[in-house]
């Protein structure tokens, strides 16, 4: 029996066991478990490498019947992306803010764990337990440090988001009382048999958990909190938030791909409004950025460009768009929070200027801010040659045959050009407009230099692995969209449900 | 071999980039050496191959980068790239010399050669791309180490916002170009220039062919500077003399003529390219000679040329002949040597006399006659004048203009006279950098009295206009192999003959040359009349600072678009979640099969007590929305709902729940009330009357739909997987409460999950109200310690305190058959400690608890997850559970199930939260006592 799989999930939360029963290590254990859990997501990726969809069976209960998590190349490939990201994040806060409160380091812990669950569960209701995890944590987090402007958008994220959760409550009681099933597996098997009378149900109580997962992802019209709340949040719990949307846009391609597609009753669900939605979120998160003040506002309206680019690949539904995404997602999310960090160091360096793009005092290690601004800035809009670039070539021929192809292309250059502008006008303020004077502020400490070095990193690594990287995301999407192999490593290749009709 | 060649060709410059900045740590002339050779390499390798390209051959490396997406790293050698590989790193490396000695001492030249050198890789990769993908990556290369370039003296704002200026219309350019490409690849069937050059038939039949020509044009004249895209050119003057001189001679411009010339087989032919291209060039031509000419900075009049330069070989290509292409080719080598040597020249009068306004010099010749003469036979050469290679060039640009197959009857004239004119303008201009600068008297308001550059600065020159009187002279010897070569290169085919030679007899071009030589003289004679003319009719052109406004009214008008989108309230995007979830909703059911809303089972009856009780259901629930502004009211509501969904329970026997649900309202009510013991006992309405019927509508139909929903639901039979849990609950699970084995054994994970949950607000409040003070507000009672206290309540309190544990025990034991469990025996202890707070106050309270409920928190999560990790020593997966019985003396006998130590985590967490919470609620006021 390999616990593998389940390592992801149990690592920061024994962890944050450990800091809870010992505050003054916690330091130390936060840089252990966050290294470690590198260790267990390139083990888990190796381990998934082989294209077999391994099921470990939590309780010994068998699925559908318990709950289990799933290991594929998809979900390896989001644990992954989540403890690099969250290593950077963590060594980024042990360098600055992490005493300013209390239980800073379980609530990280505990929000890797809740990531995590959610890439790795296939049962929807465990889905929305880890949701429950994810958002207790991040507003744990995000009300770290405290202060009024964090407090105000605090109240606004965590009430839309029980709001959120109360509506996948709903949802899945429908599901539930409808399908009688939880386990996503069973749901895809299920789903095709629904009788004509039921079909209107269950499409509705399906279009409600969507409508969930965008509000995670922040399509528009549901994006307008995400701006103030990522740039409320201090550097390393922005940067940490970058793969926050990426759940809500995992969850609806595993449920989507998995699940609704493949039935009458829930095909089609996601045409034709989705791509409509997903170019004007586009749109919005490109006219954000030029209107933000502030480096961590033009991050967060990045945010919300790829949450519109992964949601238009996702709702194109085939295996190319989802190739495509799946190698602009790691890109995206990794080179966004390192330009979360960028924008938090240079506002300690910056003292009362923060870091609102606007001449100010010159800062310490400008050279070195200076290569991570350029680096991450060039892969942030998709200019030659990293990551950014070859991931906005594969979208593009992805998305060109697809209804919107036409304005996807114009959308995306475009905003790709405009983002080119901000962070270059932003560049321009930052680093040249700069005073003689340097900043009386304190030295950059090592551990956010090495933080924003890692991140800074994912641009060119990915660029230069481009071939292995888009290779793994090609697999990854076609074992997805295969669909078989998941549901038959779940429920076996011969499902033998045990069902009853109730009442 | 040639791989290998091709390879370190390209990548020397960028090997040179981290090379030189280390290297100006020794000494800024190390820096130098380590640019120059990083180019100078280049040539040499390149040197072996030169005689099979002179030959036709076409040399082509191949690595993978990402072949399912089209990019490969595939390198061409051919006629065009080797011709502009020279240019690129001949000029280069002129530059590298010159730059040496005009940046300032104190500059360490590391920076600068880095970029300098990572703006000549990119340019070689555009040139040398045999993947056009690949040449879209190296494109964008040269935009952005471009922008950094100009932006090299970041200091002054011009160059600042010149740079940026470039990026936005040279980098917006390539997008168009990488759109262009990827159509191209599309219909071409493949990203190789090998395979695209060979399907020109097909790009230009297919019904996208006039959307790619385009696209790929714009990126081609925004790169090449074509009207009306070349505002970026002149506005880059802000730019240090040597990266002038590279990027508009040899390399940044060329690129877009480049991309013309590699794609002429494919693109051209049409008549759209003739009209685009030919009129694009002409307007252009004319444009930035006539502008040229009105220019007072040196560098600024050698911008316009160049502009007008460059859409000279532009118009060329547009006119489609064969001919005309190969006077393309001959004028893009002849310009880039002409215009190098000349930008560097207005280098060093700068750098000598302390500016380049022209009306302030005169008579530069006599103080610098050496490198005037030099600069007087450029500027000739670029003025078109006989044994110059300009010369050269514009006699075969003139010859093609007559009698062009597109144009006849007295249209046949309309080329020639452009033409003329065109050649008249460049006259006039040349005129005057020759007269106004090193003529005309002395000197007439100079910083610095200007005398000869020292010899190494002024040698890149020297070998320039070298060239521009040997290939003037000498054309055959000269050019006459690599012109054939790269004309082949950009025909795919037949190169037309043509003979190089100074003369040709007393032709229709050289009357044509006559006459631009005397009308550019009269011209220049008469120019002030124009000038006088033109201020009268047309506006000054903004240069960067226009781009700087409008970049400034884009972001305004920004910042005013997401202030009319954007709410920024928080009832508002509630209200857009509502709304979007309705419109979903609806939208869905009607895609579905029509269906009833109500299902085929016979609804059952409403007895008058259950109908009472959703009554007051009904009425708590609504109340509590009503009566919203009086914190305490509504709380009161919301407990009576709580209390009905509870006794709802009980009523459709689920009495776990019930259980669950009554300590639940319990709890959360006295910690709700605690907290509003800090919040005013009436707050203000906060909302207009429109918005609060538009949250009424949004949430009555929020409501109504749940309702459809869930009736819906109810009144259709469905197929489960209960049955299955109910009938393994004993044998897999060891109890006969099914509800507590599904909780911490069939979906114990989810269980975990949630103490976390549990956990996570508790800690998160403790976080957030660290070393908060508040005073109770207005209007709440502050009773002093041990004022006003219950006693009656706590003379109950202490003696039942031990009675209540007992309780719980029993709770938590008999859970897992029958009611009760780790989850309601906490929330029973949790209430009975929460009366000795009530009762006895804070203080009296917690003098007698004194636990560190964090670290209650911790061992609750840790003996959960202790007991779910405890089944590994078995082999088996997280939280198997095993069972077996106990009888223990004295009690009954009982079952004793594993899972039972998950649910003491339960208990655990449940006790530490609520306790937390309380500690941490009464303690925001020190005087604080529960209930206020």
């Amino acid at each position: 029996m390999s616990h593998a799989v389940i390592l992801p999930v149990l690592l920061p939360l024994v962890a944050a066991v450990a800091m809870l029963l010992l505050p003054s290590a916690a330091r130390m254990l936060a840089v252990l478990a966050a290294v470690a859990l590198v260790g267990v997501a390139a083990l888990l990726l190796g381990l998934a490498a082989d294209d077999a969809v391994r099921v470990y069976r939590l309780g010994d209960w068998q699925a559908p019947y318990g709950i289990v998590l799933v290991l594929d190349r998809l979900a390896a490939m989001m644990v992954a992306v989540t403890a690099v990201l969250g290593l950077a994040a963590l060594m980024s806060a042990i360098g600055g803010n992490d005493r300013e409160g209390r239980h800073f380091h379980p609530l990280f812990q505990l929000q890797m764990a809740g990531l995590n669950g959610a890439f790795l569960t296939g049962d929807v209701f465990n889905l929305f337990v880890f949701f429950e995890i994810l958002l207790l944590a991040s507003y744990g987090l995000l009300m770290h440090g405290g202060g009024a402007a964090r407090a105000r958008v605090g109240i606004g994220y965590v009430v839309l988001n029980l709001v959120g959760s109360a509506l996948f409550l709903i949802s899945l009681g429908l599901v539930y009382g409808t399908l009688g099933t939880l386990n996503l597996a069973d749901i895809a098997l299920v789903l095709p048999g629904v009788p004509a009378a039921d079909q209107a149900l269950v499409r509705t109580a399906a279009a409600l958990m969507v409508a969930v997962f965008l509000l995670k992802a922040a399509l528009l019209p549901l994006s307008f909190w995400l701006p103030h709340v990522y740039a409320a949040a201090g550097a390393p719990v922005a940067a940490l938030f970058a793969v926050m949307t990426k759940v809500g846009v995992y969850a609806l391609l595993r449920v989507e791909v998995i699940g609704f597609a493949g039935a009458p009753a829930t095909a089609g669900l996601l045409q034709p409004w989705l791509p409509v939605l997903a170019l004007l979120t586009i749109a919005a998160g490109t006219i954000g950025a030029l209107a933000a003040r502030r480096l961590a506002g033009v991050a967060a309206n990045q945010v919300l460009v790829s949450t519109g680019t992964l949601l238009a690949a996702v709702a194109a539904g085939n295996a190319t768009a989802t190739a495509a995404a799946l190698y602009y997602l790691p890109h995206t999310t990794l080179v966004t929070g390192g330009m979360f960090l960028l924008a938090g160091q240079l506002a300690q360096l910056r003292g009362a200027m923060g870091d609102t793009i606007d001449n100010g005092p010159k800062v310490r290690g400008a050279l070195l801010l200076g290569g991570a601004f350029l680096v991450l800035g060039v892969a942030a809009a998709g200019v030659p040659p990293l990551s950014g670039f070859l991931a906005k070539v594969m979208v593009l021929q992805a998305l060109g045959d697809t209804a919107l192809g036409p304005w996807m292309w114009a959308g995306l250059l475009v905003s790709g050009l405009v983002m080119a502008l901000v962070l270059a006008r932003a560049a321009s303020a930052l680093f040249w407009e700069a005073g003689d004077e340097e900043a009386p502020g304190p030295k950059l400490p090592r551990g956010a230099v090495l933080a924003l070095v890692l991140l800074s990193a994912a641009g060119p690594v990915l660029a230069l692995a481009a071939a292995p990287v888009a290779g793994y995301a090609r697999a990854a999407a076609e074992q997805l969209h295969a669909r078989q192999p998941y549901i038959e490593a779940v429920l076996g290749a011969r499902p033998a449900v045990q069902r009853e009709t109730r009442p | 071999m040639i791989a290998g060649a091709l390879l370190f060709v390209l990548l020397a410059p960028f090997v040179g980039v981290p090379a030189v900045v280390l290297l100006q740590r020794l000494h800024r002339r190390c820096a130098a050496w380590g640019a120059a050779a990083a180019m100078a390499a280049g040539l040499a390798v390149l040197a072996p191959f030169v005689p099979r390209v002179l030959a036709g051959e076409t040399l082509v490396a191949r690595w993978q980068w990402l072949p399912e997406w089209g990019l490969d790293f595939a390198l061409r050698l051919d006629g065009l790239g080797l011709l502009f590989c020279g240019l690129i790193l001949g000029i280069g490396l002129l530059i590298v010399l010159y730059a040496a000695y005009y940046l300032p001492e104190k500059d360490r030249l590391g920076r600068f050669y880095a970029m300098l050198l990572a703006f000549a890789g990119g340019m070689l990769g555009v040139v040398l791309a045999e993947n056009l993908l690949l040449l879209v990556v190296f494109w964008e290369v040269t935009s952005l180490s471009s922008f950094l370039l100009i932006a090299y003296k970041y200091e002054a704002r011009e160059a600042r916002v010149a740079a940026r200026m470039a990026l936005a219309v040279t980098g917006g350019g390539g997008l168009a170009l990488l759109a262009g490409v990827l159509l191209l690849g599309q219909v071409a069937g493949s990203f190789d220039l090998s395979e695209v050059l060979a399907r020109g038939d097909v790009v230009r039949a297919h019904p996208l062919y006039p959307v790619i020509l385009g696209l790929v044009l714009l990126g081609a004249f925004t790169k090449s500077a074509q009207f009306p895209f070349h505002g970026w050119l002149p506005a880059a003057m802000a730019a240090l003399t040597p990266v002038s001189a590279y990027l508009h001679s040899a390399t940044m411009v060329k690129a877009g003529v480049f991309l013309l010339a590699r794609l002429y087989p494919v693109l051209s032919g049409t008549e759209a390219w003739m009209v685009v291209v030919g009129g694009v060039g002409a307007v252009t031509f004319v444009y930035g000679a006539y502008v040229a000419l009105r220019k007072d900075d040196l560098k600024g009049l050698l911008a316009y040329s160049t502009i007008s330069h460059l859409g000279l070989v532009t118009l060329l290509f547009g006119l489609d002949t064969r001919m005309a292409a190969v006077a393309a080719v001959f004028h893009i080598i002849n310009h880039a040597i002409f215009k190098a040597s000349l930008f560097i020249a207005a280098g060093i009068i700068d750098h000598e006399a302390g500016t380049r306004d022209m009306r302030r010099m005169g008579g530069l010749l006599r103080l610098m006659p050496w490198t005037g003469a030099l600069a007087i036979v450029a500027a000739g050469a670029m003025a078109g004048v006989p044994l110059l290679n300009g010369f050269l060039s514009k006699e075969m640009f003139f010859a093609e203009t007559i009698g062009h197959p597109a144009f006849d009857g007295a249209a046949r004239y309309l080329l020639p006279v452009l033409a003329v004119v065109g050649g008249v303008l460049s006259v006039g201009y040349s005129v005057r950098f020759v007269h106004e600068v090193f003529f005309g008297g002395a000197p007439r308001d100079l910083p610095r009295t200007p005398h000869e550059p020292p010899r190494w600065m002024r040698l890149p020159v020297d070998v320039l206009v070298a060239l521009v009187l040997l290939v003037g002279l000498l054309p055959q010897v000269m050019v006459g192999p690599i012109l054939l070569s790269a004309s082949a290169a950009v025909l795919q085919g037949e190169v037309p003959a043509f003979r190089l030679a100074i003369w040709h007899g007393f032709t229709t071009p050289l009357l044509m040359s006559v006459a631009a030589m005397l009308g550019g003289l009269l011209y220049y004679r008469f120019r002030h009349v124009l000038f006088a003319l033109h201020a009268r009719l047309l506006p000054r052109d903004g240069g960067q600072m226009a781009f700087e406004r409008a970049y400034r009214v884009a972001e305004l008008a920004a910042m005013r678009a997401m202030a009319w989108l954007d709410p920024r309230s928080l009832p508002a995007y509630l209200a857009l979640l509502v709304g979007f979830v309705l419109v979903l909703g609806v939208w869905a059911w009607r895609g579905g099969a029509p269906a009833d809303l109500a299902g085929p089972l016979a609804w059952g009856s409403v007895d008058p007590l259950t109908g009472f009780g959703l009554l007051v259901l009904a009425v708590g629930a609504g109340g509590t929305v009503l009566l919203h502004r009086r914190p305490l009211v509504a709380l009161m509501l919301l407990g009576v709902a709580g209390l009905m969904v509870s006794l709802g329970f009980l009523r459709f026997a689920a009495p776990d729940l019930a259980l669950t649900q009554l300590s639940v309202e319990v709890v959360t009510v006295v910690l709700l009330l605690l907290a509003l013991r800090y919040l005013p006992q009436v707050t203000a309405a906060e909302s207009g009357a429109a918005r609060r019927w538009r949250d009424a509508v949004l949430a009555g139909l929020g409501g109504l739909g749940v309702a459809a929903l869930t009736f819906a639901m109810l009144t259709r039979p469905f197929e489960t997987i209960s049955g299955w849990q109910i009938a393994h609950s004993v044998p897999g699970g060891g109890g006969t409460n099914v509800v507590n084995v599904i909780l911490v054994d069939i979906r114990g994970f989810d269980t975990m999950g949630e103490i976390a949950v549990l956990a996570m607000a508790a800690l998160g409040l403790h976080a957030l109200l660290q070393g908060l003070r508040l005073p109770p507000a207005a209007g709440v009672a502050s009773a002093q310690p041990g004022e006003g206290l219950p006693v009656m309540l706590a003379m109950l309190m202490r003696p039942l305190l031990p009675l209540a544990l007992a309780v719980s025990v029993y709770i938590f034991l008999r859970g897992h058959n029958l009611p009760g469990g780790g989850f309601i025996a906490g929330l029973v202890t949790a209430i009975a400690l929460m009366l000795q707070y009530v009762a006895g106050g804070i203080d009296f309270a917690r003098a007698r608890l004194r636990w560190n409920y964090v670290k209650v928190l911790g061992a609750g999560l840790g003996v959960a997850v202790a007991t779910g990790l405890g089944s590994w020593v078995f082999g088996r997966p997280f939280l198997t559970s095993t069972h077996g019985y106990v009888d223990p003396p004295v009690l009954e006998k009982f079952e004793l199930a594993s899972a039972m130590g998950f649910d003491l985590g339960v208990y655990l967490v449940v006790v530490g939260t609520v306790m937390l919470c309380l500690t941490e609620l009464g303690a925001v006021s020190r005087s604080g006592r529960v209930g206020g």
